[in-house]
């Protein structure tokens, strides 16, 4: 009798997860223990040292194949031309694809380059740096700034701004494709208030404007958590030592809070310089690059070259690949740069 | 009313409102339409009809004209209250339209035309919901594998990221050897090197792997992140090496090691992983677009890219499909939330 309700109750509070949890990883246990007996023999005869060597086998092979290769090849391949893709098939010809990508007439028109979907891209890149950086960091420091307030429902607040972060690029691209539609919601809001809509993605400067508005919708609340774990650093006495002097709000931002968050506001600006470079997938989706080539990035110009267009040239693709990866190596190193100072900063 | 104003500015710490709290509060309920109102807008419209979605200015909610069998005619007629000369309101159901005047019949006596001026009507509406859109791409198009596509280089790429990514970290934190550091270097500098700067190459290798056109080739190349080892790293080396020298004297395998004891207490900086590995793989978008050229391996993001990009935009089935393809990252957002944010902050991934 007690054994019997001993048994159910047991069963109701606690088998039913402990089952499932036991059932999920049960074919995950029964592979681990099925190695152990090979590994265990491995190590026997060749020691400590091939159990290393094991452990750290397949992430540095998937590391050598899929990026420390493909490095070297897309050094080869961006002075090889032809259309054959295999390595051994391909003709070298030299700087002609880098020639080809720089043969213009006038480097400030894009038109009168031979590549001129490639000039086009990288000056739609620029624009779209230097007007999407700036924009992403500085909604993400107010909101960052508002939420490191004293208030209730701060956890709310912070996974409201965050959450456009976790949707996937195609996702987004068509929520905004869908609310900039003829017939769509802005149209019907500009209606409301008594002004004239537009077809805003049929037209260059619109198009462009929204494709910085939507990548900074979708991207800022994740700069802003960056910017959160900065101003919570800030030690809490500097303010309090202010208010005792009779400091205003507005001048303990500018005289503590921004100076103390600048390094963190440096990493911010270099990783959202990064993205901005890589610019693809959501302004891919909601724009397709147009209208014309107005919005259409270096990264749609190497993806169209190599992979879309009908007559592929992977030659072309590579060397401007290799083009865009030299900046994105000189921004990268500057990020590791500060990052290291900041560290040693910290500890000094 | 000076009472209920007190009562909604009424702050902790009895201090009065300054003006950065008016500032604060707006930013905040901006942010709360404009973070939100899209995701929403796009779920409340994807139950809209067809018909309903080509409507200028749209409704908020997902309205539709009744219809009615009329006896005559063959097809259902719209229903509309009308509003006749003599002020007497009346619902009747519309046979045509010509220019400003509709054409209308009584639905319980259909003998009798009355010509009605189209300002004089109103359509009667209910909320109905068209979870056709739902159903239907589910049975015409190929929704279900694209989804099925999407599950398994998720759990696949998540399961393996999570074993390969925690082998080189237990043996980065827990093993002294030469080239250790040169190892981490290594690892490191593969962040410098994003998928677009090598996405000719790695096409180039998964070709000679004959991998192309295989959801295999969408999903080895994204296992080893050098995000995730660092995490997993970072959090082996708070585990006392007391625990391994004691399994080493009860004759344990350097492997039994690793999986029985290193694993589970690595428990907590694994499920942060694996919840970014899931929204990574759910949502990517470029590589997949490179290396699924059969629509039969589409993933989900592919597919509905491509469904989208069509000459003749079925919206209403292309909302239906957004919907269901946010669902799963909306439902991990709700339950996780707590663990995304701390990892982000803690770590800086995304």
């Amino acid at each position: 009798m007690t054994e019997d309700t001993q048994r159910t109750t047991s069963a109701t509070t606690s088998t039913p997860w402990v089952g499932l949890k036991a059932a999920a990883f049960w074919p995950l246990r029964l592979v681990m223990d099925l190695v152990d007996r090979p590994l265990a023999w491995l190590q026997a005869t060749f020691g400590q040292r091939a159990m290393v060597v094991f452990f750290l086998l397949p992430n540095l092979a998937i590391f050598g194949i899929f990026v420390m290769l493909p490095l070297v090849i897309n050094v080869i391949y961006s002075f090889t031309g032809g259309s054959a893709l295999f390595l051994d098939e391909r003709v070298g010809v030299g700087f002609e694809q880098y020639q080809t990508l720089f043969d213009c007439r006038d480097f400030t028109d894009p038109f009168s380059c031979r590549q001129d979907a490639f000039w086009a891209g990288v000056y739609n890149t620029l624009t779209f740096m230097l007007l999407q950086v700036p924009a992403v960091a500085l909604t993400a420091l107010i909101t960052a700034l508002v939420l490191n307030r004293e208030m209730r429902g701060r956890g709310f607040w912070r996974a409201i701004f965050f959450f456009p972060v976790l949707l996937s690029p195609v996702v987004v691209g068509l929520i905004w494709k869908w609310i900039l539609e003829r017939n769509g919601l802005l149209n019907a809001l500009l209606n409301g208030l008594g002004l004239e809509g537009t077809v805003w993605l049929g037209d260059s400067f619109w198009a462009m404007f929204w494709a910085i508005f939507v990548s900074t919708w979708a991207h800022m609340g994740f700069y802003t958590l960056i910017l959160l774990a900065g101003l919570q650093s800030i030690p809490r006495d500097l303010y309090e030592a202010a208010a005792m002097d009779g400091t205003s709000r507005p001048r303990a931002l500018l005289r503590i809070t921004l100076p103390l968050l600048w390094p963190t506001m440096l990493v911010v600006l270099i990783l959202a310089l990064i993205r901005a470079v890589q610019i693809f997938d959501e302004v891919y989706v909601l724009t397709g690059g147009g209208p014309g080539t107005s919005t259409q990035m270096l990264v749609q110009y190497i993806y169209q070259t190599g992979f879309a267009a009908l007559l592929r040239n992977l030659g072309l693709a590579a060397a401007a690949s290799i083009l865009m990866g030299l900046v994105l190596m000189v921004l990268t190193l500057l990020q590791l740069g500060i990052a290291a100072r900041r560290s040693r900063e910290v500890a000094g | 009313m000076g009472a209920v104003r007190r009562f909604v500015l009424r702050r902790r710490g009895g201090d009065r409102w300054h003006w950065t709290d008016v500032v604060a509060w707006t930013w905040l309920v901006l942010g709360l339409i404009l973070m939100l109102g899209p995701a929403i807008w796009l779920t409340l419209s994807s139950f809209k009809t067809r018909s309903a979605l080509n409507e200028f200015p749209p409704t908020l909610l997902p309205l539709t004209t009744e219809t009615r069998m009329v006896e005559g005619y063959e097809e259902p007629l719209e229903l509309y209250r009308v509003t006749l000369e003599d002020g007497e309101e009346r619902v009747l159901a519309q046979v045509r339209r010509v220019g400003i005047v509709a054409q209308m019949v009584d639905p319980d006596d259909p003998g009798e035309r009355i010509d009605v001026p189209i300002a004089a009507r109103e359509p009667v509406r209910t909320t109905e919901l068209a979870t056709e859109n739902y159903t239907e791409p589910l049975e015409r198009f190929a929704f279900l594998t694209f989804f099925y596509n999407s599950v398994f280089v998720t759990v696949m790429a998540t399961v393996i990221t999570l074993i390969v990514n925690s082998m080189a970290a237990f043996a980065l934190s827990k093993y002294q050897f030469r080239g250790r550091g040169t190892v981490l270097i290594f690892i490191l500098a593969t962040l410098m090197v994003p998928l677009p700067v090598i996405l000719v190459p790695i096409y180039v290798v998964i070709n000679y792997l004959n991998l192309f056109d295989s959801l295999w080739g969408v999903i080895l190349p994204t296992v080893a992140t050098p995000t995730g080892v660092f995490l997993l790293r970072q959090y082996m080396l708070t585990i006392p090496d007391e625990l391994i020298e004691a399994a080493r004297m009860d004759k344990a395998s350097e492997w039994k090691i690793y999986w029985r004891i290193i694993l589970p207490l690595t428990a907590p900086a694994l499920a942060v992983l694996a919840i970014f590995s899931v929204m990574w793989r759910w949502n990517d978008f470029l590589w997949p677009l490179v290396v699924l050229s059969q629509r039969e391996l589409y993933t989900l993001q592919v597919g509905l890219n491509a469904f989208a990009g069509e000459l003749n935009v079925q919206w209403h089935y292309v909302l239906a499909m957004t919907v269901l393809t946010m669902l799963p990252v909306v439902i991990i957002f709700v339950f996780l939330q707590r663990f995304i944010t701390s990892g982000v902050a803690s770590t800086g991934m995304k």
